[in-house]
C-alpha cells in the first residue's frame, strides 16, 4: 500500500529526516527514501504531528538532501517469517547476505513484538547442561532464561558464547537448540570467528544470523535484534523449537540508541545515554520465556562488554535489573591464563533455585554449589590479608582455605574449550576438591550429604 | 469545545489531541481503536495524553474521546486472589481475550460484575449512615470477609436493606432520598481514600525474617525502603515479606519487573499457606503484575492503583501490606513520559517532581481511624534499584527521606551467600521507640535490652574487624576473640535465615527471643568458662553448640531449643574442669 511521494524534505540531522506537509502519518510506519542518485534508503517514523514528521533512516543519512523523495508504506516494519529461515544468513536489516534467496514467507510478523502476558508465561525449570563446571553448578542456566555474558574488550567472551552454543543440551537428552545468532557493530574479524566455528561443527545449518558489522550503519542496529527476536519467537512459539539467542555486542547497540536520542535533542540521561533505555532494553531481553501449551522455548545469551570494565556503567547496570543474573568474565582470571575465567562470585542466575535438584540435576547440587561459593569467596578475600600479614599467621582453616581458593581456580574454573563435563562429572569434581577442606568448616553441608558423597566416604 | 477532539502529535506513549476540552487527569479514548490514555498536560486548546497501551500505527487526525472521568479502580468484592496489569485489567481474562500476546484495544471489567456474593447487611432501615460506613459483609474467600461500605461522601437514612444473593451491579441499600448503594464502587487512583485520623503506630509488622522483626523493626502503618543493587535479594524480600508477614491482606505491585519472576510468583502463591491462618495465601492477595516491557504508562498507574486498592481494604478495619518491587521503574516511567514532555529536567533526568510523587505515595501509608470507625493500616514496603547500588541518587535519596525504616541491601553480603543481605551497620528502624512497649508486653519484658544486646556486639565487631584486617586474629586478646566468636554466631545462625528452606524460612517472634538469648547465653558461659581457664577453642567447638546451630533447620525446634541451650552451657562449663 505505497502512498504517493513527498519531497518536502525541511532539516536532515545525524540519522533524521524532517518533513512537512504529509498527509497524516502512523507513528511508526516504515518509510522508504529515493535519493536523486535513484538509491533507495528504508527508515521509520518517530515522531508525527500534522505539521512535522521525523524519520529515523537506518541506512545514515549520506547523501540524503532536500530533493529526496520520501514514500510512506502505510504498515509498521515487519520480517517475513518462514522455517526457511534456519540455515540463512541476512544482514542487519533483515535481507539476504549469503547470496541466497529472499526469504519466501509464510507470514510477516511486526518486528517490535508484543510483551508476554505474565500469567500465560511458563516458569523455566528445565536445568541446561553447557559442560562448563562454573556455569552448571554455580550459575545454572535454565531453558527460558536471559543470561547476559558481562565481559570486557580483549576477554574471550566469544569463545566462551560459541562453547555453550556448541555443548548446550538438556540433561540426558539430544535436542539440539536452533541458534538465533545476533551481530550488532562486531567487526568482520569476530564475525567470521563465529561463522567459521559453526561451519566448522556444522551448526550453522541449524542457525540464522543477523549481522550488522562494525561498518554497517550504526542506526540498523536499532532494529537487528527486533528482527532476530522476531525469527526466533517465530521458530519457538510457531514452530515448537528451542531457541537459543545470542546477541553481541549490547554495548554498540546502546550507544547506536544514544545516537538517535543525541540527533532528537532529548533529555540525556546517565552518561548521556535515553532515559528510556531500561525500557528499550526490556523490550528484547524480556522476549525470552516459555508460554504455557508451547512446545518451544527462547533462552537467551546477551553479550555486552562493559565499558572501562566497569560493571556500575549504565549498559551493564540497567542489563542486570532486567536480565536473570549475568555471568562475569574477569580479565584478572584470564591474565592468569584460566579460560574460561569466569568471576563466579558476582556472577548469579536467578533462576537456578528452579532446576537443580534431586528431580533435575543432583540432591547434592544446592549446597554442594553454595559451599563451594562460600569456600571461594573466603579463600579469595583472604589473599588480601596474606598480602599484608604473610601467610604465617593465618590459622589452619583460613589456610585451608586459602590453598582452595587456588585449586578453585586451576582445576575447577578451568577447562580446555572443547571439555564437555557433565554435571555429575562437575559435583564429584566439588567434592573432591572440597576433600582438601576439613570437614568441620564445611559448614554449609550437611551430614547425610557428606556421608554420601564425601571422597573418604565413598571407594 | 466539544468532548471529541482528533490527534495532533504522536511521540511514543506521548499523544496530543487539540479540539477537546479536557481537564487534567481526564481518561480519554484515543484512535479508531479507542486506546485509554490519560491528560497529563493542558497548552491552549491542546491536551497532552499518556496512552496506556502501544501507539505504533495511530495517525494523526484520528478521533480523541473525553470520558470526563479520572482513572478509577473497580472497588468490591472479586478484588482479592485477582491478578491485574498496571491500569487493573485482568491478565487472565487479557489472555482469554488475545492470547499469550499482550495486545492493544482490549477492555476488561477488574472482576466478575455478574458473579453473585451472598450480602448480610450489618445496618438496619431506619439507621442513620454516612460515607465510609460498614452496612454489610459479604465472605469473600475463606478467610477474608469484605465489608460494604458507603462510598464516601454519600450519606442519608437506609430506606431498605435486604439479606440475598446480589451481584456487585444490583442494589442492596436504598436511602430515604432514593440513593441505591451497590457492592461496586469507583474511586481515583490519584487521590488518597478518606479516613477520620491517622494515629501513630504502636504495633511491629512481624515478618518472620529475624532481622527485620529483631533489630529494624517496621510498624503496620509504617513505611520502609529496600534499596539494593541488582543480585543483592530485593525480590527475595519483597516475596517473603508477601509471604509470611502478619498483615490481613497484602497487596503486590510488580512494577517494572521480570516477567519470568513475575510468573514464578504468580505459580507460587496459589500454593503457598499463610503460617498465620493456615489457608492460602492467594485468599488474602491482590497481585499487579505491569512487567517492564509493558506499557511505560500504566506502569506509571500501577503504583497508585495498587495502593488505592490498599486504602479500601483498609478502611474495612484491616491491616494491609503494600509491596511495590520496584519504585525506581516507577520512577524512570515517570522520567520517560516527563522527557517526551520536554519538561526541564532534575536531577538526573528525572522531572522536578520526583521526591514529591514519592513523598506523597508514603504518606499514603498509615495506621488509620477509618470513616466506620475502625483501625486499619497500610504499611507500605518500596524496593528500590539504585543504578550501581549507589544510594546518592535521586530515587534513593527522594525515599529516605520519607521512610521511617531503612533495610540496605548490600552486594557483598549477597556475595559471601549472606541472606537476607541486609547490611545490618547501615540499615535503621526509627520505630523501636514507638514499639517496644508492645515487645515488653507481648514476647518479654527484657525484649528490648536483648536487642541492644545483640546490635552493640556487631557494632563492636565492625571496629574489631578493623584490626583484624591489620594484624590478624590471633594478635588480638582471648576476651575480644571471644566477641569475635559471639558476633560470628549472631551473623551466622541469627541473621543470616534462609528463605527458600521450609523451616527457616519463616521465623516465629517468640522463637526469634529464645535465638537471640542463645546467642547470649553462650557468650555468659563462655566468658565464664574462660575466666575459669577453659581454652577459646574448647568452647566453641563444643559438640552441643553445632547441634544448637543446626537445629533451626528442624522442625520442633521451638520446643526443643531450651534444653539445646542448657547442653550446650554444660558442656562449656565441663572444658573448665578438662584444663
Amino acid at each position: 500500500m505505497a502512498g504517493k511521494e513527498y519531497r518536502t524534505i525541511t532539516d536532515v540531522k545525524g540519522p533524521l529526516v524532517f518533513l512537512n506537509k504529509t498527509e497524516p502519518v502512523a507513528y511508526g510506519e516504515i518509510v522508504s527514501l529515493r535519493l536523486s542518485n535513484g538509491d533507495i534508503k528504508n527508515g521509520q517514523v518517530l515522531d508525527t504531528s500534522d505539521d512535522m514528521v521525523v524519520v529515523q533512516v537506518f541506512e545514515g543519512t549520506a547523501k540524503v538532501d532536500r530533493e529526496a523523495g520520501v514514500t510512506f508504506l502505510g504498515d509498521v516494519f515487519k520480517l517475513p517469517v518462514s522455517t526457511d529461515l534456519v540455515g540463512r544468513i541476512l544482514d542487519g536489516a533483515g535481507r539476504p547476505r549469503d547470496g541466497g534467496p529472499e526469504i519466501v514467507a509464510d507470514e510477516k510478523a511486526d518486528i517490535i513484538g508484543a510483551a508476554i502476558n505474565p500469567y500465560s508465561r511458563q516458569s523455566p525449570h528445565d536445568f541446561i547442561q553447557t559442560g562448563i563446571s562454573a556455569i552448571d553448578c554455580c550459575t545454572t542456566l535454565v531453558r527460558g532464561q536471559k543470561l547476559p555474558i558481562f565481559s570486557a574488550s580483549g576477554l574471550p567472551h566469544n569463545d566462551i558464547a560459541l562453547q555453550i552454543a556448541r555443548q548446550a543440551k538438556l540433561k540426558d537428552s539430544d535436542e539440539e537448540f536452533i541458534v538465533v545468532f545476533c551481530a550488532m557493530g562486531i567487526t568482520a574479524e569476530e564475525y567470521n570467528f563465529f561463522r567459521s566455528d559453526l561451519e566448522r561443527t556444522g551448526a550453522l545449518e541449524n542457525a540464522v544470523l543477523f549481522v550488522n558489522l562494525a561498518d554497517d550503519p550504526a542506526v540498523e542496529r536499532i532494529i537487528t535484534p527486533r528482527l532476530a527476536l522476531t525469527a526466533a519467537e517465530y521458530l519457538a512459539f510457531e514452530q515448537d523449537y528451542h531457541v537459543l539467542v545470542i546477541y553481541t555486542d549490547m554495548t554498540n547497540y546502546c550507544d547506536a540508541l544514544r545516537q538517535i536520542g543525541a540527533a532528537r535533542e532529548e533529555v540525556p540521561g546517565r552518561r548521556g545515554y535515553p532515559g528510556y533505555m531500561y525500557t528499550d532494553l526490556a523490550m528484547l531481553y524480556e522476549r525470552a520465556g516459555i508460554v504455557k501449551g508451547k512446545k518451544g522455548s527462547i533462552t537467551q545469551f546477551p553479550i555486552l562488554t562493559m565499558p572501562g570494565d566497569d560493571i556500575t556503567h549504565p549498559i551493564p547496570d540497567l542489563s542486570g535489573y532486567i536480565t536473570e543474573g549475568q555471568i562475569v568474565i574477569s580479565r584478572e582470571l584470564h591474565q592468569q591464563g584460566i579460560y574460561p575465567p569466569i568471576n563466579v562470585l558476582p556472577s548469579l542466575s536467578r533462576l537456578m533455585g528452579s532446576c537443580i535438584g534431586a528431580k533435575t540435576t543432583r540432591d547434592d547440587h544446592k549446597k554442594v554449589s553454595d559451599q563451594m561459593y562460600a569456600a571461594y569467596a573466603q579463600g579469595r578475600e583472604l589473599r588480601g590479608l596474606v598480602a599484608i600479614v604473610g601467610e604465617d599467621a593465618l590459622n589452619e582453616r583460613d589456610k585451608q582455605l586459602l590453598d582452595f581458593s587456588g585449586v578453585f581456580e586451576d582445576r575447577f574454573l578451568r577447562q580446555s574449550r572443547d571439555e564437555d563435563r557433565t554435571i555429575d562429572n562437575t559435583l564429584d569434581l566439588c567434592w573432591e576438591l572440597m576433600s582438601s577442606i576439613d570437614t568441620k568448616y564445611l559448614v554449609r553441608l550437611d551430614d547425610e550429604l557428606i556421608a554420601k558423597y564425601h571422597p573418604d566416604n565413598r571407594s | 469545545m466539544s468532548k471529541e477532539g482528533q490527534i495532533y502529535r504522536i511521540s511514543g506513549p506521548v499523544v496530543t489531541a487539540k479540539g477537546m476540552s479536557a481537564a487534567m487527569y481526564d481518561v480519554v479514548r484515543v484512535g479508531n481503536e479507542g486506546l485509554m490514555g490519560e491528560v497529563i498536560e493542558l497548552h491552549g486548546d491542546q491536551a497532552v495524553i499518556q496512552v496506556y497501551e502501544d501507539t505504533s500505527g495511530i495517525r494523526p487526525g484520528e478521533p480523541v474521546l473525553n470520558t470526563g472521568e479520572t482513572l478509577s479502580v473497580a472497588l468490591g468484592p472479586g478484588l482479592l486472589t485477582q491478578i491485574y496489569d498496571g491500569i487493573q485489567r485482568p491478565l487472565q481474562t487479557l489472555e482469554e481475550q488475545m492470547g499469550f500476546f499482550i495486545t492493544r484495544g482490549v477492555d476488561a471489567d477488574a472482576f466478575d460484575m455478574e458473579k453473585v456474593w451472598t450480602f448480610e447487611p450489618v445496618a438496619s432501615v431506619g439507621d442513620a449512615v454516612e460515607g465510609g460506613q460498614v452496612i454489610g459483609h459479604v465472605q469473600e474467600t475463606e478467610t477474608i470477609v469484605h465489608k460494604i461500605m458507603m462510598p464516601p461522601g454519600t450519606s442519608g437514612t437506609i430506606k431498605s436493606i435486604e439479606s440475598g444473593d446480589f451481584n456487585v451491579t444490583q442494589t442492596v441499600a436504598t436511602l430515604e432520598d432514593g440513593t441505591e448503594v451497590q457492592m461496586l464502587q469507583k474511586w481515583p487512583v490519584r487521590s488518597p481514600r478518606p479516613f477520620k485520623t491517622k494515629y501513630a503506630p504502636d504495633t511491629p509488622l512481624i515478618t518472620g525474617m529475624r532481622i527485620l522483626d529483631f533489630l529494624f523493626p517496621l510498624a503496620k502503618g509504617g513505611a520502609a525502603g529496600i534499596p539494593g543493587p541488582f543480585g543483592s535479594g530485593k525480590t527475595v524480600t519483597q516475596q517473603s515479606l508477601a509471604k509470611y508477614s502478619d498483615a490481613q491482606i497484602v497487596v503486590y505491585i510488580g512494577c517494572g519487573e521480570r516477567g519470568n519472576e513475575m510468573t514464578e510468583v504468580l505459580d507460587e502463591f496459589p500454593h503457598l499457606i499463610d503460617p498465620n491462618t493456615g489457608k492460602p495465601l492467594m485468599n488474602r492477595t491482590v497481585m499487579i503484575a505491569n512487567t517492564s516491557n509493558m506499557p511505560v504508562a500504566a506502569r506509571e498507574a500501577s503504583v497508585y492503583t495498587g495502593i488505592t486498592i490498599a486504602e479500601y481494604f483498609r478502611d474495612m478495619g484491616y491491616d494491609v501490606a503494600l509491596m511495590a518491587d520496584s519504585t525506581s521503574r516507577w520512577a524512570e516511567a515517570m522520567r520517560e513520559i516527563s522527557s517526551r514532555l520536554e519538561e526541564m529536567p532534575g536531577e538526573e533526568g528525572y522531572p522536578a517532581y520526583l521526591s514529591s510523587r514519592i513523598a506523597e505515595f508514603y504518606e499514603r501509608a498509615g495506621r488509620v481511624n477509618t470513616l466506620s470507625g475502625d483501625d486499619g493500616s497500610v504499611t507500605a514496603i518500596g524496593a528500590v534499584s539504585p543504578p550501581g547500588g549507589d544510594i546518592s541518587e535521586p530515587v534513593s535519596q527522594g525515599t529516605l527521606r520519607i521512610v521511617k525504616v531503612f533495610w540496605g541491601l548490600d552486594a557483598g553480603l549477597a556475595r559471601q551467600r549472606h541472606f537476607p543481605a541486609i547490611n545490618w551497620l547501615t540499615s535503621y528502624s526509627l520505630y523501636p521507640p514507638s514499639l517496644d512497649q508492645w515487645y515488653r508486653d507481648n514476647i518479654n519484658q527484657d525484649f528490648p535490652e536483648i536487642r541492644t544486646a545483640i546490635s552493640g556486639l556487631l557494632q563492636v565487631e565492625a571496629e574489631l574487624q578493623e584490626i583484624v584486617q591489620l594484624v590478624g586474629s590471633d594478635a588480638l586478646p582471648v576476651d575480644q576473640q571471644l566477641t569475635l566468636e559471639v558476633a560470628r554466631m549472631i551473623r551466622e545462625y541469627f541473621l543470616q535465615q534462609n528463605g527458600f528452606d521450609p523451616v527457616d524460612a519463616y521465623c516465629d517472634i517468640n522463637l526469634q527471643y529464645q535465638m537471640a538469648k542463645a546467642v547470649l547465653s553462650f557468650q555468659d558461659a563462655a566468658k565464664a568458662a574462660m575466666a575459669a581457664g577453659a581454652a577459646l577453642n574448647d568452647v566453641v567447638n563444643v559438640p552441643a553448640r553445632s547441634a544448637l546451630l543446626r537445629g533451626r533447620f528442624e522442625q520442633g525446634y521451638v520446643d526443643r531449643i531450651d534444653d539445646m541451650v542448657k547442653a550446650m552451657v554444660a558442656e562449656i562449663e565441663a572444658t573448665v574442669e578438662e584444663n
